[in-house]
């Protein structure tokens, strides 16, 4: 369960949109089920105390809808802010991509939130509610009661492995202030590298051969705020362009991959809302993990107006030889 | 669809001898595009360039691909050959078979298949090739000297001589630099303020030339015929217009134990002081750090005295703003300090000097009015070592020295020996070197008239310790020819000082965006083929800035910078390189990356209303290159998540066309 209720953020942002701070507030609603919680923008208190929710199923990050909402919107727009999405926040502004006098920013505590096939592992499929509480409880259309589950045995990957409960940008901050956590979240891409180049292109001609190219990756990534995406240039070369072979098509996801780099802040995005469950962050945790090692520890979004050290230069650089060792033969 | 001729060069054997000329002419007949496919012996010569310019005209090219030699030769050559065939120059493409294939080869299958590759290559990217427009920027004609040394000076006077304004700004409160310090001049002993001054008087009176003395840059902004720069005039609290330099000021002022910067601290000056007798402008400055009224409101006696009431105590630091064509950096050098060289006793005895301490003690005008005698205790120094190679050519010892050699050392301390010895043939004179190093006009006579008419005596190694010992100076050294050590006792140590680049050529460069080596010293454009213009369009070099130089090196280099100054200025517009960047403002993101990377500060952002479809209007902070800045290096391009930016004559598409060529 969450520290912060819903009844609470709802009672703030009924204040600041009755003392005139926002005009407009963004959170998350309830989707076509229970537990796809989509990003939402209130106007009313009435409307929200009808439909804004606030659960372990809102996972969605809210600082890339900013971009659009912004330039919409009269006034300010509250956004509710978990601290994993105060990087994206950051990073955003360095960027330009939206105007900080437009938001206020509101910083809430987040004890990590569910991951659905998790939960659907633990109730089955059909699910028909969920409520959350102490427990999770989940009822599905086959059962006759209701399953009951812990958060902490559902969360999502990028939860267990939480880089930071701490929020690096905020107006305001509801709740307690969290810490930078020391986390395991390169684990895994360690695994990846202690494979053969043979073991480790079977992993990813495997996974990467699920994708049915929905775009919901990029869609949703807080780095891709691109107004027009290379995909959908016509001068890139390789709009709408038929993949000559299997894995012309995978391109896609290490080309999107090399966009984000030094750019992306481990927000997990991509991973929760792909419908084929490729583990997408890895690519993005194999570039993070790289870049800390060649060029010092670097966490986009940790303040704005940083240089990447993709887009940097340090005497301390490492040379253009010594990359290229760490590849040869036996990456 | 272009129609593309193909012209494949042999270089004499050059290409020949490794590609097989006719095979890659015949490959690349059937590329697309390609309508016509030849080869001949010199494709550079009149008769290849009259072949390229019949073929245009009887095949109609749009496009032309020569496989030659390097573009960075010939590029210019057929792009004028182009356009005398009556097709814009950037549809040239050269297709490199020698320097980076025949050169490389030694296999006649092996280049051949490699220069039909170059060759498929460059076809693929001329079918993308866009006829190329210059633009055009107009040139404020005048010029900005920074630094009014001897290279500042001599580039100022040719610049203004030739008709041009110049400005210098000299952050002293007199120009004349380190060269005004020198007593006798290598190789010919000249007096430096007899040749020097001249010069000076000239720029004072020179109609075009305009002296920010005491001032300072402080800010560039601009663009190769456009710079805006601000110049601070620092407080120098006596008004420069009404000042006459009579120097009653000077004798009155009750502050007297000032060190004298001109003369390196060994005497004093007053608080209120005109740094020498030739100095330009002939101003007094005020010390704020050592004027009694400046720093307690008490005294005010030079105000008292001054006829022409030119004392200001409460001047304030001025900026100006100026707009010049051309800015020359001519900043110069200074030794470096002796503090971390302890093994020479620099700190602990008086005695133990740099060269050009010693050239101030022999120098009429120095603390000791030209008499050489050594600073503890005035006493004739009867025994006298130099060193050479303090901190030059450091390798091991990066830490305090410096790794290059200074350039200067060898000769100036033929020149301290052997004016001491013809002065006071009773004095021993021992130099101790690493290697002399004359190479110039006259230069070796010089030396070895100080060794074999002098007997000064050079002893081949370095010296490992000078240890003060009563009023002597123990020095202990080697000598490498003899296998020996060498004890000697003497009264005065020089040190040849290594020099570096002044401390302010590090900001200046930033504002400038001109590079500079690891050294601090200003980068040129090309080491051998543009040696006094820095990479960055409009900024030039003149002088120790760029490495060590002597005088005799530093004017032809000032004369040269001058040259390329008046021949920018000479023209009513300049024509622009047009392979800059430019941004798809529809694409762009306005994030600012391209601008992050950017080493040559030509992008800016702008807020621009954009019509969308739903028919609102929406602002969108968005990207703007600078033709007349950007260089065309392609940082941005590589650096926009969005593909917005795009480098014209090289686009992302051209590239991409080269690559899939060479990957087919």
């Amino acid at each position: 369960m969450q520290k912060v209720t819903r009844e609470a953020l709802i009672e703030k942002a009924a204040s600041l949109l009755a003392n005139g701070t926002v005009t407009s507030v963004l959170a998350w609603k309830k989707g076509e089920f229970d537990y796809d919680i989509t990003p939402a923008l209130f106007t009313g208190e009435e409307e929200m105390h009808a439909e804004l929710v606030w659960n372990d199923f809102c996972g969605a990050n809210l600082s890339k809808y900013l971009v659009a909402k912004t330039k919409k919107a009269e006034g300010k727009i509250l956004v509710f802010l978990k601290s994993c999405d105060t990087y994206s926040f950051n990073q955003l502004l360095t960027e330009h991509r939206f105007d900080r006098e437009k938001v206020y920013a509101v910083g809430i505590p987040c004890c990590g939130m569910a991951d659905i096939d998790k939960v659907k592992a633990i109730s089955g499929d059909g699910i028909a509610s969920i409520e959350c509480a102490e427990k999770i409880k989940v009822s599905t259309i086959y059962s006759e009661g209701a399953a009951e589950m812990d958060l902490n045995d559902v969360l999502l990957e990028r939860c267990e492995s939480c880089k930071s409960k701490k929020h690096v940008a905020y107006d305001e901050l509801m709740g307690e202030e969290g810490e930078i956590l020391d986390s395991h979240r390169f684990d895994e891409v360690e695994r990846l590298e202690a494979m053969t180049p043979d073991e480790r292109f079977a992993f990813w001609q495997e996974e990467l051969s699920k994708c049915i190219r929905c775009n919901a990756c990029r869609n949703v990534c807080p780095a891709c705020t691109c107004e027009v995406c290379v995909f959908n240039n016509p001068a890139s070369g390789v709009e709408s362009k038929a993949p000559v072979n299997d894995f012309e098509e995978k391109m896609f996801h290490i080309i999107r991959a090399f966009h984000v780099a030094g750019r992306c802040t481990d927000c997990g995005e991509c991973s929760r809302v792909c419908p084929q469950n490729i583990p997408l962050h890895l690519l993005n945790r194999k570039f993070i993990k790289d870049m800390n090692e060649c060029y010092g520890e670097y966490q986009a979004g940790e303040t704005v107006g940083q240089r990447a050290p993709l887009v940097d230069y340090t005497l301390d650089d490492l040379e253009a030889g010594e990359v290229f060792e760490r590849g040869g033969d036996n990456a | 669809m272009q129609r593309i001729g193909v012209f494949v060069c042999w270089c004499g054997s050059n290409i020949a001898g490794t590609v097989d000329v006719k095979q890659v002419a015949k490959a690349l007949e059937n590329e697309p595009g390609v309508v016509y496919s030849t080869d001949y012996q010199y494709m550079c010569s009149q008769a290849g360039q009259d072949m390229i310019v019949n073929a245009v005209k009887e095949h109609r090219l749009t496009g032309i691909v020569v496989c030659s030699c390097s573009p960075r030769m010939h590029e210019q050559t057929f792009r004028k050959t182009a356009a005398k065939a009556g097709l814009n120059p950037y549809m040239v493409e050269i297709a490199n078979i020698r320097e980076q294939c025949s050169w490389v080869h030694k296999d006649m299958i092996v280049g051949t298949e490699k220069a039909i590759i170059l060759g498929k290559a460059a076809v693929a990217k001329v079918n993308l090739n866009a006829p190329l427009t210059p633009g055009e920027s107009p040139v404020t004609k005048r010029a900005l000297v920074i630094g009014g040394g001897i290279a500042g000076i001599q580039t100022a006077l040719d610049i203004a001589d030739a008709g041009f304004e110049v400005d210098i700004v000299e952050k002293k409160p007199t120009i004349g630099g380190k060269m005004a310090q020198l007593d006798k001049t290598f190789p010919t002993l000249d007096c430096a303020a007899c040749i020097l001054t001249p010069k000076m008087v000239d720029v004072a009176q020179h109609e075009k030339i305009r002296v920010f003395s005491f001032s300072e840059v402080s800010e560039v902004s601009g663009f190769v015929g456009n710079f805006e720069v601000t110049i601070k005039k620092k407080a120098r609290y006596v008004k420069e217009d009404i000042c006459t330099g009579c120097g009653a000021c000077v004798d009155k002022c009750p502050v007297k134990k000032v060190p004298n910067e001109f003369n390196l601290g060994m005497d004093n000056r007053k608080a209120i002081y005109i740094p020498f007798a030739q100095a330009v402008p002939k101003v007094a400055t005020i010390d704020p750090n050592a004027c009694n009224m400046l720093k307690a409101g008490k005294c005010g006696v030079c105000s008292k005295v001054c006829t022409a009431g030119a004392i200001d105590y409460t001047q304030k630091d001025e900026l100006v703003t100026e707009k010049y064509g051309a800015i020359v950096v001519a900043t110069g050098f200074e030794p470096i300090s002796m503090e971390k060289f302890d093994e020479y006793a620099y700190s602990q005895s008086k005695d133990v000097i740099t060269s050009l301490e010693f050239e101030r003690l022999t120098n009429a005008a120095g603390p000791t009015q030209g008499k050489l005698l050594r600073p503890s205790d005035l006493k004739h120094p009867e025994k006298i070592v130099f060193v050479q190679c303090v901190g030059s050519r450091c390798a091991s010892c990066a830490e305090k020295g410096k790794e290059y050699c200074s350039k200067i050392c060898c000769m100036y301390t033929a020149k301290h020996a052997m004016l001491t010895r013809d002065k006071y043939p009773d004095t021993d004179v021992t130099v101790f070197y690493i290697d002399v190093r004359t190479p110039g006009k006259n230069f070796d006579e010089f030396y070895r008239r100080a060794t074999e008419d002098y007997g000064v005596k050079y002893i081949k190694g370095m010296v490992g310790k000078i240890v003060p010992e009563g009023d002597k100076l123990h020095v202990q050294g080697s000598d490498l020819i003899a296998n020996e050590q060498v004890h000697i006792d003497a009264d005065l140590v020089v040190l040849a000082a290594a020099i570096e680049p002044d401390k302010s050529a590090r900001p200046l460069a930033t504002m400038l965006t001109a590079s500079m080596d690891t050294n601090d010293f200003f980068t040129e454009a090309h080491p051998k083929l543009r040696p006094v213009e820095s990479p960055t369009a409009g900024v030039f070099l003149s002088g120790a800035c760029q490495g060590p130089k002597d005088i005799p090196e530093t004017v032809s280099q000032a004369g040269a910078a001058a040259a390329k100054v008046i021949g920018l200025l000479a023209k009513d517009k300049l024509l622009g390189n047009p392979c800059v960047a430019s941004s798809d403002e529809n694409m762009c993101n306005g994030c600012s990356s391209c601008a992050n990377v950017c080493p040559y500060g030509a992008i800016t952002y702008e807020d621009k209303e954009f019509r969308m479809p739903d028919r609102t209007i929406q602002v969108r902070r968005i990207a703007k290159v600078n033709p007349a800045v950007c260089q065309g290096c392609g940082c941005c391009t590589v650096t926009c998540p969005s593909g917005a930016m795009d480098l014209r004559g090289f686009t992302n598409s051209q590239i991409m066309a080269e690559v899939d060529a060479i990957c087919k």
